[in-house]
């Protein structure tokens, strides 16, 4: 299995990611232990470009992690040939424990290393370098998730065994069966469609009150979160139906397939990037009373919400229009 | 308009190394705005290093650096390189223009990142050509440039992001008489317009010219009485 | 447009003019890197045609196939085996096949022998794959002697050559009625080779498989879904070996695109201590060489996927046919559907973009922190 062009390229990438965010973690620790803003020394010098370094190796360690992502989720798909009752991610990531955790531990690290990002931009603008112990604290608390990934990674790739016969959507996702993903697809469509809406309001409610009080930041990061998660159930226990017109299929994975218009990537995408801004948003919302960034969180963070709410309200659009265009009528099957 | 001030600033290179090196001591000096001054000295007194700390180039290893007041020595690289974009204009000795790029483009470097909308920026160019009769060399490479053709273009690019301060570093080094006398008249015109220029030299040409306000003489990383 | 966006455009404009200013350099990396995307690109295009059609084909075969073995080897199956296993729920269709392969002593190459279910061709005639009408130098209407496995001769005329989309198969073939075939390869009356299924529903396959193991325990029965399946792992994994052979091509660009990177002549540091000194921030020559990373990768990536491209589909991977022909006589004209993969693509570019990038952060990080004073001593 291991030799799979697409396992090779993701552990590389995993490898690689390791290995520079265990480098900019020793930049880092060098940071925390000897900066000194009003030094002229050249070790405060020497400090001050080390900073770019790390800027740029997290900048980009997160666009890999960001591509491996999207080839995790594609690579499981197409693997799925090969496992006998897989007929898509879903069944590839059941092969063995390791399946879920990885992507699980993947989507942390986006959020993290957006919010991080977030976090770094915003200092890098103020003149003194406000955060820089607390954002290379943070990113020494990214490296045992970014081992652990990969870790991860190598488990389940090592551990899959052909000869397993594995459960599919099918099976994970009905409300008959046992545990979460059974519970989520359990949950009839109205309620789930409730709470979407109800999600929806108390998040757009959240962010206008934050862009007009420049308070709140959090709540809406919470919320927003909140919004993501109820979103994900959402698609599992109703939007999925109507994209597949099938009233038993709650597949969070084939909605990314060709054969449903690549639906599921007009949904995921904008919910993601919502949340990403939003957590970034919130981030930043606990120093906004540092004095050399007085001017520079309140205008960041308004832009990030802006953001978040724009592409919030592109996912509720097409959730909606999924619904709307579906050939699928629930009325005689649940209400 | 805004005054310099230095505050007993030491530059010290290697520090705490064998090869440790006092290039500035104990530094105190004022320059006025709206004058032309002079830094004066032999070729190794310091004159050089000490302009390059004043135009935010490098950071004193110690002591204070103000402009208007405002401490700029303290400053990390990030914020030295802002106040240097928009408050100091560079002409370097050897002009320092990039070969392959056009008079024009030369002339716009200081201001790519600003970002500013193209056809201002195009307008703030071939204004300051016309001023400094370049116009009709705007898209020419700078290598086939003549010596006092490429002088005017680095006054070009040091004026194009409108600064208060221009810098020049032994400004008449590669220029003859006829030349130096020609950029002696600028920068009388550039001062006239209230504009502050410190530039270093050796040159009696430019030290002992009517056109300049202030002398300052430097020697062994000291100033002269 | 905001002025952050045109600051963009303007290190992009910078970019380009700088990569234009210095073509010998730049055109030795791009070479070497469309060089090394070509290499990749083509092999994963190549052998994925290849998993294609193989797929391709097994999707016209039925979905069980049952084998009889004595002693652990292939032996010919009795035809009251059919009627052995009875009726079981779910099977649609189930018959006895014949087909073998015989050795052509005059071309030194092996003909797979078949009679097929309909359109049987008559007594003394055959229908022959394309490569053996051309190896053989025969047309229609001519005739073929072969002789038997009892070392008779058979004349054929031959009644048709047979064109299908898929020239790997059809090549090497030669259809032939059931009672020649009978004759030729002197098997009697009442034996096949193997026999098959069809089975309308997928997911009953693995019970009818277990089904005839009890009731023909001396059968091995081949589902169709468990070769595609080891045929999709065979295929990836020799891609596989393959990309880890040439990891050391792609270790030795990287150092070359390292040293490419760090190796920055007097004049290239000067001009960034030139930018630096007029206020550009090193934030902004970081980006700058970003663009310039971005342009040579996308343009390389560009280049050698079409080269790639171009070389598997229209050349049919002329490149690799000398490595290919060794496996078959009659190599046939393989023409591969094109076609474009999106997690190929992705795959490709983490062996290539990916680690190129990864190697120049470093040196042009080191190129962006040169000192601004620079320029003046």
């Amino acid at each position: 299995m291991l030799l799979n062009p697409s396992i090779l390229a993701l552990l590389v990438v995993s490898a690689t990611v390791l290995l520079l965010i265990a480098l900019a973690s020793i930049f880092a620790l060098r940071v925390i232990r000897h900066w000194d803003i009003h030094s002229g020394s050249e070790l405060q010098l020497q400090l001050e470009r080390r900073t770019y370094l790390i800027s740029t190796l997290v900048a980009y360690c997160f666009l890999a992690e960001l591509v491996a992502l999207l080839l995790f989720i594609y690579n499981a798909e197409q693997m799925s040939s090969q496992f006998v009752g897989a007929m898509c991610a879903t069944g590839v990531l059941n092969i063995n424990a390791y399946g879920w955790p990885v992507l699980y531990l993947k989507i942390g690290l986006f959020f993290a290393g957006a919010a991080w990002l977030t976090l770094n931009r915003v200092d890098n603008q103020a003149f003194d370098y406000p955060l820089v112990r607390v954002k290379y604290a943070l990113l020494l608390s990214l490296l045992p998730l970014v081992a652990a990934e990969f870790a991860l990674l190598l488990a389940f790739f090592l551990n899959m065994d052909p000869d397993v016969i594995t459960s599919c959507c099918g099976s994970l996702f009905t409300p008959e069966g046992k545990g979460v993903a059974a519970e989520i697809s359990g949950i009839a469509p109205a309620d789930a469609l409730a709470l979407l809406g109800a999600s929806a309001l108390l998040v757009t409610g959240a962010g206008l009150h934050h862009l007009r009080s420049g308070r709140g930041a959090l709540l809406f990061a919470g919320s927003n979160l909140a919004a993501l998660l109820i979103a994900l159930i959402a698609i599992v226990s109703c939007i999925a139906l109507y994209i597949y017109e099938h009233p038993h299929h709650h597949c969070p994975f084939c909605i990314l397939k060709g054969g449903h218009g690549f639906m599921g990537y007009y949904l995921y995408i904008p919910l993601f990037l919502a949340t990403a801004l939003a957590l970034g948003s919130g981030i930043i919302a606990p120093f906004r009373n540092r004095p050399s960034l007085a001017g520079i969180i309140p205008a960041v963070s308004r832009r990030h919400t802006l953001g978040a709410l724009a592409s919030l309200l592109i996912f509720y659009l097409v959730a909606g229009y999924a619904i709307l265009r579906s050939n699928l009528s629930m009325l005689t099957v649940w209400w | 308009m805004k005054t310099i001030e230095l505050h007993q600033v030491c530059k010290t290179f290697n520090q705490y190394q064998p090869n440790e090196f006092h290039a500035i001591r104990d530094i105190d000096l004022r320059i006025e705005p709206r004058q032309a001054t002079v830094l004066k000295g032999p070729s190794g007194s310091g004159k050089t290093t000490l302009l390059a700390m004043i135009g935010c180039l490098s950071r004193p290893t110690s002591g204070r650096i103000t402009l208007g007041g405002e401490t700029l020595s303290g400053l990390p690289e990030r914020f030295m390189t802002e106040v240097r974009r928009r408050t100091f204009g560079f002409i370097f000795q050897q002009f320092n223009l990039i070969r392959g790029l056009t008079v024009s483009e030369n002339v716009m470097l200081p201001a790519y990142p600003l970002g500013l909308p193209r056809e201002r920026l195009g307008r703030k160019t071939a204004e300051l050509l016309a001023r400094f009769d370049l116009a009709p060399k705007a898209q020419l490479k700078v290598e086939f440039l003549s010596g006092g053709e490429a002088q005017r273009t680095a006054i070009c690019r040091a004026l194009i992001n409108d600064p208060e301060i221009l810098i020049a570093d032994e400004p008449t080094a590669n220029l003859d008489t006829r030349l130096s006398a020609e950029f002696m008249q600028l920068a009388h015109g550039l001062v006239a317009e209230g504009r502050t220029i410190l530039m270093t030299s050796h040159d009696p040409e430019v030290f002992d010219s009517p056109m300049i306000d202030r002398v300052v003489a430097i020697r062994d990383g000291r100033l002269e009485p | 447009m905001s002025s952050a966006l045109r600051k963009q455009r303007y290190l992009l404009d910078y970019t380009l003019s700088s990569l234009a200013r210095r073509p010998g350099k730049n055109l030795g990396l791009l070479l070497v890197y469309t060089l090394i995307v070509f290499m990749l690109a083509s092999v994963m295009l190549f052998t994925h045609a290849l998993r294609s059609e193989a797929v391709a084909i097994l999707q016209e075969s039925p979905e069980i196939i049952v084998q009889r073995l004595v002693a652990g080897r292939h032996d010919l199956i009795p035809a009251h085996y059919l009627r052995k296993m009875g009726h079981i729920r779910g099977v649609l269709e189930r018959k006895g096949r014949l087909w073998g392969y015989f050795f052509d002593p005059a071309v030194k190459a092996n003909y797979t022998l078949m009679v097929p279910d309909e359109a049987q061709p008559a007594a003394d005639e055959i229908e022959i794959g394309a490569t053996i009408a051309a190896t053989r130098g025969v047309g229609l209407g001519d005739i073929i002697s072969l002789r038997s496995a009892d070392n008779r001769p058979f004349s054929f005329r031959v009644s048709g050559i047979l064109d299908a989309d898929s020239q790997l198969v059809s090549a090497d073939l030669i259809l032939l009625s059931e009672a020649t075939f009978r004759d030729f390869f002197a098997i009697p009356e009442g034996l096949y080779t193997d026999l098959v299924l069809r089975v309308r529903n997928p997911r009953e396959l693995r019970t009818i498989a277990e089904k005839l193991i009890l009731l023909l325990p001396d059968t091995r029965p081949i589902l169709r879904d468990e070769v595609l399946r080891t045929y999709d792992a065979i295929f990836s994994w020799r891609q596989g070996i393959v990309f880890v052979l040439m990891a050391g091509a792609v270790l030795a660009f990287v150092i070359f695109a390292w040293d490419k990177a760090s190796g920055l002549s007097g004049e290239e540091r000067k001009e960034i201590g030139v930018l630096k000194a007029l206020g550009w921030e090193t934030a902004d020559v970081i980006r700058m060489k970003f663009w310039e990373g971005a342009v040579v990768s996308l343009l390389a990536f560009l280049l050698g996927y079409l080269l790639a491209y171009a070389h598997v589909f229209y050349t049919s991977a002329a490149l690799f046919e000398p490595v290919l022909k060794g496996w078959a006589v009659l190599y046939p004209e393989f023409a591969p559907i094109p076609y474009i993969d999106l997690l190929q693509i992705a795959t490709l570019f983490i062996f290539t973009v990916f680690p190129y990038t990864v190697a120049t952060i470093i040196p042009i990080w080191r190129a962006a922190i040169t000192d601004p004073d620079l320029v003046m001593r």
